[in-house]
């Protein structure tokens, strides 16, 4: 059964964006884009959350952070980098307290590009995450009959 | 002795989850409408749970599974004792001993965050819990049994005796539905205030079993909003269709209140509708007599 994907709860996190980004994912809740259509709400939970957004490149302070929240988050989670400056560090990138993209910390499944991204790609980027989250659920799934089958197989010949 | 009763307890275990969840997925579907915007679909609340169990279970503290799943016991227990026909207060202290066990749950992990939700839950058992006896108080003054089974088959419009003790029951399923200005412990609406509150170190499973006992409890507690109308079926299922709408609406309508005024709230409605309403109703029975 496939629930995931009619029911992805989002976490939104703003590493250093300049805001834009964050106010365009927050628009995507509001009436007019209404994304709780798809099942999808956020959440302020990593413990709660499927698909992890964040905007703004990684900077010095906070990588431990955002390292630490994605791994709190239960599998199968998918990550979304909102932005320019989330897939590459932006016009911040030459900063000195900047790291670079958020694939520098911890691995990022969908780019969404724009300064800053429309709320229709955002939409758009968190679909697309929705597929790989439902690939990697039945990864996870056939993970585990395997681990059991496995286990069965060697409780009967013990 | 007759076995009618456990007919609808089991009907109970097995219906409740359904309703609730369509219960939760209607309610949704109108809060939604009432902000101007199209909403998930109706079978919303069932996805999300579905999902809740297909996600890895990520748990720091065991005890709070164990804790957890007292709680969807103990609630699905006193609803099924409800269904039964049973006693009221047997009811109404099993129903207490379910929050008691999410409450430790939530203690259970090592969260700020969750301890906070935790104190916040009590605080809520406080507000509400006088009231709710004064309402088991009130349906046996009226009708002279606890039993369910007995209140629900009387001809008396108990709602024309007890009119204050309904208002009073009323606000305090604000409280008992997490909405809205009394959604304090689970900070459903305000999602980052506290986090999540209560159920911020419950994920997957765990977090679907608190769900689903939340399902069971709305349709006790709208079962017993019934029984003020029980006389006439038909108007006791409009009164809980009407009832459940209001608290929609007033959650859609109001803001948050601090924890002193829903304390406050809970035990002015249990003092003035509810000890008011008793005192007359008292003064009534023995002045006639």
């Amino acid at each position: 059964m496939a629930f995931l994907k009619r029911s992805p709860w989002i976490l939104h996190y703003d590493a250093s964006s300049c805001n834009g980004c964050d106010i365009e994912v927050l628009a995507c809740l509001t009436p007019l884009y209404d994304v709780e259509r798809f099942g999808i709400i956020n959440t302020g939970n990593p413990k709660h959350a499927d698909v992890f957004l964040i905007t703004g490149g990684i900077n010095e302070q906070n990588r431990e952070v955002v390292k630490n929240i994605y791994e709190q988050m239960p599998e199968p989670k998918v990550v979304v980098a909102i932005g320019v400056c989330a897939a590459s560090g932006g016009i911040f990138r030459e900063c000195y307290n900047i790291v670079g993209g958020v694939d520098k910390v911890i691995p990022v499944d969908v780019y969404v590009p724009g300064c800053a991204a429309r709320p229709e790609m955002i939409i758009d980027g968190v679909v697309t995450a929705l597929g790989i989250l439902e690939e990697k659920r039945e990864k996870m799934a056939g993970a585990a009959q395997t681990k059991e089958s496995a286990r069965r197989a060697a409780g009967e010949s013990t | 002795m007759t076995w009618t009763w456990l007919i609808g307890a089991v009907l109970f275990l097995i219906l409740a989850p359904l309703a609730g969840g369509l219960i939760a997925g209607i309610d949704r579907k109108i809060t939604a409408r009432m902000q101007g915007r199209v909403g998930p679909p109706l079978l919303q609340p069932f996805y999300d749970v579905g999902k809740l169990f297909e996600k890895e279970r990520v748990v720091v503290t065991t005890a709070q599974n164990f804790y957890v799943l007292a709680y969807l016991i103990f609630i699905a227990l006193s609803g099924a004792l409800f269904f039964a026909g049973g006693d009221l207060l047997l009811i109404v202290f099993a129903f207490t001993l379910a929050h008691v066990f999410l409450v430790l749950g939530a203690y259970a992990a090592h969260s700020p965050y969750s301890h906070i939700g935790a104190e916040r839950e009590l605080i809520q058992l406080m507000a509400y819990e006088p009231m709710i006896i004064l309402a088991a108080v009130g349906l046996y003054m009226v009708t002279n049994s606890f039993f369910v089974a007995d209140i629900a088959t009387t001809a008396i419009p108990i709602i024309l005796y007890l009119p204050g003790v309904f208002l009073g029951f009323v606000t305090i399923l604000t409280i008992k539905l997490r909405k809205s200005p009394f959604d304090i412990s689970t900070s459903h609406h305000a999602h980052q205030e506290i986090v999540k509150g209560i159920t911020t170190e419950f994920s997957g499973s765990t977090l679907a079993q608190v769900e689903i006992a939340h399902w069971y409890e709305n349709v006790f507690l709208l079962g017993f909003v019934y029984l003020f109308f029980a006389w006439n079926p038909i108007i006791g299922i409009i009164a809980v269709a009407v009832t459940y709408f209001a608290e929609i609406f007033v959650d859609n309508v109001t803001a948050r209140v601090r924890w002193q005024a829903a304390l406050k709230s809970g035990w002015v409605v249990a003092g003035a509708l509810g000890i008011l309403n008793l005192a007359i109703l008292s003064y009534m029975m023995t002045g006639g007599a």
